[in-house]
């Protein structure tokens, strides 16, 4: 936990509560965006993005493996996230904390709930081979709302993956490293974050609004306004009419999110 | 069983090196200062593929009590690959190669800096390979030098670090990861470059003793180039 002094605590509350922001940003409005694809050469989809001054960078890498007995056929993703101590003071090195924990069951929620990737066609072999996608989140400077930043970098990391062909001849997997091809997407999710400060709802909190916040809701989107992923956090409460709020805002602000996403700067490999 | 096919297999020329570099030059280099807002000092650096982030953190409290040290302040030092880094992904978390990599960096490190100005504090040094593509413990003291200076830290020089190894017979500088795997030796050197003291010295594979000697000569060489860039770096965030 950071500590945020008493006066700059007031300062952020007085301001929400004449609908304005410490760092001139409107209620409802995100900060800066900067998405940029293909930054690793040796994964096979990758991603940096920076929201404001938080910046992390997502890698994806396959492996083929078996799938679980109770889906034979469909692949695997699996998420995982370091909390990088170099992003922030009190980040500390070791094992996955809850925070880590809880930001990449979050992100893992939205992206397999949302079905944008078809996992029946990540399936190579029935009962024996599928793909596993691992979903790296390398967190490397953290000022406040990871969980809608890091959406956004396994969205724009997963549609820049591409992964050899398997073709199967005589019981033997043979990969084509020359031809390779774009994962299966559909319809991405992409995910909004609100803090209650005060009596009010704000859009993508800073990292200094996120410490006084009383409670957080991540809202996972489809753009046909479908909620795919839903996480309440922070020690307070919200009421209906708080939800009712921020999934209307979610519904206007997922069309700029993919907007962004549109923009993304491919790197050249 | 998984096949692979073939794309890989390329033809090691005499002549020159796989990549078309002398024996005495250094992949592409590019240094930048400041790259990140949370901590305090922080670099990126990219040698061919090899891609660097280092950030600095203090000098701090020392949380953990038997750290500290009356006199002056401790350097402690993280290397981690990040899982997509590296064709296999690796699986997150400290292993034997990197628990050894922070130690000798840290090593590296200690003796540019002047630690008795800040008694029982620490400072953490953190470097974490993006990408990897060979020689990423010099890649990550020379971006951490750079980090360390870009946090204020005071120092009595940077530290530089390259290798130099034997390929095919040859002594030749900054190894790229095929030319680690297939060569005969690799040798990474760091030194304090105005006095041309050694901070690290690493030795893998077999080498003579002239070999040794023109190895180190020509890491050392190649240690003055990098420095020089590492400048650059400074100078082009704080000005001359």
């Amino acid at each position: 936990m950071d500590i945020v002094p008493e006066i700059i605590r007031e300062n952020i509350i007085n301001l929400i509560n004449k609908k304005e922001r410490a760092d001139g940003r409107a209620l409802y409005e995100f900060r800066k965006m900067f998405i940029e694809t293909g930054v690793i050469t040796k994964a096979e989809g990758s991603a940096r993005v920076k929201l404001g001054n938080t910046q992390l960078l997502v890698g994806i890498k396959p492996q083929i493996g078996e799938p679980f007995p109770d889906t034979p056929n469909m692949g695997i993703i699996i998420t995982n996230s370091e909390l990088l101590p170099m992003a922030s003071p009190t980040f500390e090195p070791g094992p996955p904390d809850e925070r880590s924990i809880e930001l990449s069951r979050v992100v893992d929620r939205c992206i397999r709930e949302s079905n944008m990737l078809n996992l029946e066609k990540l399936c190579i072999v029935e009962s024996s081979s599928v793909w596993l996608l691992f979903i790296d989140l390398h967190i490397i400077d953290y000022d406040g709302n990871l969980f809608d930043a890091a959406v956004l970098a396994t969205v724009a990391a997963l549609r820049d993956t591409k992964l050899p062909t398997a073709k199967i001849e005589e019981d033997e997997i043979i990969l084509d490293y020359e031809n390779p091809q774009p994962l299966p997407l559909e319809d991405m999710a992409l995910m909004c974050t609100f803090a209650k400060i005060g009596d009010q709802m704000i859009l993508d909190p800073s990292l200094d609004e996120e410490e006084i916040l009383t409670a957080r809701l991540s809202i996972g989107m489809r753009p046909d306004g479908t909620i795919c992923a839903m996480q309440k956090g922070g020690e307070g409460s919200l009421t209906k009419d708080d939800i009712l709020k921020a999934i209307d805002i979610t519904k206007r602000r997922i069309p700029q999110l993919m907007e962004e996403l549109d923009k993304t700067i491919p790197q050249t490999r | 069983m998984i096949i692979i096919t073939p794309d890989e297999f390329k033809r090691v020329s005499q002549a020159t090196r796989e990549d078309g570099r002398a024996p005495d030059e250094i992949r592409p280099l590019k240094i930048e200062a400041g790259i990140l807002e949370r901590a305090d000092g922080s670099s990126y650096l990219e040698l061919g593929d090899n891609k660097i982030l280092a950030a600095v953190y203090g000098p701090r409290e020392a949380q953990i009590k038997r750290l500290q040290r009356p006199d002056r302040a401790v350097i402690r030092c993280r290397y981690n690959m990040a899982p997509f880094s590296v064709k296999e992904r690796k699986r997150p978390g400290p292993d034997r190669r990197s628990v050894e990599i922070s130690k000798i960096t840290a090593e590296a490190l200690r003796p540019a800096l002047i630690l008795e100005r800040f008694p029982r504090s620490v400072i953490d040094v953190f470097i974490e390979v993006l990408e990897a593509e060979g020689g990423t413990r010099c890649a990550g003291i020379t971006a951490a030098s750079v980090a360390l200076a870009d946090a204020g830290m005071p120092m009595k020089d940077m530290v530089v670090a390259c290798a130099a190894g034997k390929v095919n017979g040859r002594i030749v500088l900054d190894l790229s990861e095929e030319e680690d795997k297939r060569g005969e030796a690799d040798m990474p050197v760091a030194i304090l470059p105005r006095k041309k003291e050694i901070t690290l010295l690493q030795s893998d594979g077999n080498l003579t003793q002239e070999e040794f000697k023109e190895a180190l000569d020509l890491a050392i060489k190649g240690c003055l180039k990098i420095n020089k860039i590492q400048k650059e770096a400074l100078k082009k965030k704080y000005g001359e």
